[in-house]
């Protein structure tokens, strides 16, 4: 204990110190080390496990042992989803379809579905996981977790009635949009600062 | 009292008055003065404790709920900041706008808990009274939804700046920087993103990258000087200066740092933009340069004469450097004057006086911000993104026309 003290305060001084100088010089920047206090408790990460609920998608890093089908998915969605989310996910009174649209993106008008949406199917169990039912989350036990995911995947024509979800076989499943994505590239408007005779704005006057 | 029509005629008088800007100099003379009857008789006496709050007179300044895109349910929902109520740079806290995934939880700070762990030298939880011993920073920062905007895109819906603006707030935030709280902890040198969560009924849920987390961003346990409101995250959010709210995570519990983004929902199906060939534009947090003239703005009415034009602009790359407003449909533009003080990433004041002729027209503003980065149209976005589908990322020059008879519409297109 006295020598973590000791430590800390060596630290914070010298830190201090050199804060100063950077003040100085810029004085929006944040300097952490002046300001650590180390006053975090060490925890270990298996005392994090309750809420280390989160999955990645293109590995399926964090998917945890169980699994579930499509048939017995059907059972729980229509228990526990289908008063908002309808019979067989086709949009109910508190949320749209969660089904089809895939291949919908080429055309004018874009189906946002788990389905055409998301690029990697870990993902679709991340979400019910977390934040499903709405009025009860984080309430599925993980072989009912894999079970909807299954039901999901299946009405979007992704993967058969009988197919068990598990670790590994939810993370091998190829979803349609895996490539639809692009990062960042913005800027991708480059506007000139146009005073004079500028090209009128379009725009529509309202009807009175 | 209450429903005094003959206040209310008056009020809304003055209101319009105050919109035009119409000075009667040279009118009628004014009546004589009266001695109001607030200056003969006893005030509200001091309670022994108390919460204050707006006049009664001003109890139409509301946040309001969407009325173009209305949600099938109020929890996963937002609501709007009345920008055209908004008289300076801060928005009033209870103002600030809301989005939320899973309601407003009701968390006791005394409970909360937040913890660093993933790829760190020593996983960390803190309690609030453990944070709030740390030297603070306060910051001005404007924060946005990557929606705003999202119904008006290629024709007008909204009737309001602020339905079409709002989701848009500005406070002083203060908490600590997150790059003290990861020092601690000592940040793997492979880590290169974090996964930052709410402890909300969503547990909603976002991929950082460390480079923007260890800059600038703060852990924030207080907003214009008091704790956050339950629907700005108390006791604890992250915010992320300039990059779209929704990575500002509300009620944060945990920070797990990890080597790649996460691909959640909310960085895919959502939050994302809509690009040609049926592609996705992903992990757009920067929300760039952007202006909106609040008055005059739609669903108000001006009269001919002085009118004394004001605005917001903002961005998320630095500072405000000019805004130009258009008087004549965007034919011609002149720079606006900016109120001080101009922050890095902060809402900026412009105004600009007019003689409104009685001409109908159509006016709008347009922001260039520090890094000469320049507003665009909605036209000039529609050359290189897709306008369908579920559109984010909206800093199109927002046009609002009048017409002979002064009224203020919506002239998106
Ligand atoms: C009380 C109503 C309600 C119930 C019950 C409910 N949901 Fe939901 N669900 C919603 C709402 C509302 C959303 C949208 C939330 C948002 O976008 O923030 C949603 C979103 C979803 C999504 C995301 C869809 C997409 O396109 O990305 C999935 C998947 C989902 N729910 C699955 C389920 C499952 C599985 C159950 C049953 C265990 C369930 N829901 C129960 C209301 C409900």
């Amino acid at each position: 204990m006295r020598s973590l003290e000791t430590v800390t305060m060596t630290f914070a001084t010298a830190a201090l110190l050199a804060g100063c100088a950077g003040n100085a010089a810029n004085p929006t920047a944040s300097s952490p080390h002046a300001r650590s206090m180390m006053l975090g408790t060490p925890i270990v990460e298996a005392d994090i496990s309750a809420w280390n609920i989160d999955v990645r998608g293109p590995d399926g890093q964090g998917l945890p042992p169980g699994s579930g089908n499509a048939r017995a998915g059907k059972a729980l969605f229509d228990a526990k989803c289908a008063s908002c989310h309808g019979a067989a996910a086709a949009g109910g009174p508190m949320f749209g379809t969660m089904v089809g649209g895939i291949g919908s993106f080429k055309t004018d008008k874009r189906l946002l579905t788990p389905g055409s949406m998301y690029p990697y199917a870990p993902a679709l169990f991340d979400y019910i996981r977390r934040a499903m039912p709405l009025t009860a989350p984080q309430s599925l036990s993980n072989d009912e977790t894999y079970a909807l995911t299954a039901y999901l995947l299946h009405l979007n024509g992704l993967s058969g009635e009988d197919a068990e979800m598990n670790a590994t076989s939810l993370a091998a499943i190829r979803m349609p949009n895996r490539d639809g994505f692009i990062v960042d590239d913005r800027p991708d408007t480059n506007a000139v600062r146009c005073m004079q005779d500028c090209r009128p704005l379009r725009t529509s006057v309202p009807a009175p | 009292m209450t429903h005094d029509p003959s206040r209310r005629a008056l009020l809304a008088k003055t209101a319009a008055v105050a919109v035009s800007g119409v000075a009667a100099v040279g009118a009628a003379r004014a009546e004589p003065l009266p001695v109001p009857d607030s200056n003969k008789s006893l005030g509200r006496p001091l309670p022994p404790e108390e919460y204050g709050m707006p006049s009664k007179y001003e109890s139409h300044v509301k946040r309001r709920r969407t009325d173009v895109l209305v949600n099938k349910q109020n929890y996963s929902d937002w609501s709007f900041t009345p920008l055209h109520q908004q008289l300076g740079t801060v928005t009033p806290t209870g103002l600030i706008y809301e989005r939320h995934h899973n309601g407003v939880p009701d968390i006791n700070p005394d409970q909360h808990r937040f913890a660093i762990h993933g790829m760190v030298r020593q996983p960390l939880v803190f309690s609030m009274s453990d944070l709030m011993k740390y030297p603070s920073v306060s910051r001005f920062h404007f924060m946005e939804c990557s929606g705003n905007g999202l119904t008006d895109w290629l024709k007008p819906a909204a009737r309001t700046v602020q339905q079409t603006h709002g989701l848009l707030s500005c406070a002083q935030w203060t908490g600590i920087p997150v790059s003290t709280l990861l020092d601690e902890a000592g940040v793997s040198p492979s880590a290169t993103w974090a996964l930052a969560e709410g402890g909300d009924g969503s547990a909603h849920a976002r991929s950082i990258p460390m480079k923007k987390l260890m800059e600038d961003a703060l852990i924030v346990y207080a907003a214009n000087g008091e704790m956050l409101r339950p629907e700005n995250g108390y006791p604890l959010r992250l915010f992320i200066p300039g990059w779209e709210g929704n990575v500002s995570i509300k009620w944060l519990r945990r920070l797990k740092l990890g080597d790649q983004p996460w691909h959640l929902r909310s960085e895919t199906a959502r939050y994302t933009d809509p690009m040609p060939d049926g592609k996705w534009r992903q992990f757009s947090f920067e929300m760039e340069a952007k202006s909106v003239i609040t008055s005059p703005s739609g669903s108000m009415k001006i009269r001919p004469g002085p009118i004394e034009i004001v605005g917001f602009a903002w961005s998320g790359k630095g500072r405000v450097r000019a805004v130009d407003v258009t008087l004549d449909g965007g034919r011609t533009w002149r720079e606006a004057q900016l109120e001080g003080p101009v922050m890095d990433k902060c809402l900026t004041r412009f105004r600009l006086r007019w003689n409104w002729t009685g001409e109908p027209t159509t006016i709008a503003s347009r922001c260039v911000d520090s890094t000469g980065y320049v507003q665009p149209t909605v036209a000039d976005i529609q050359k290189v993104r897709a306008i369908t589908g579920f559109v984010q990322h909206h800093n199109g020059v927002f046009p609002w026309s009048i017409n002979e008879a002064g009224e203020v519409k919506n002239a998106i297109a």
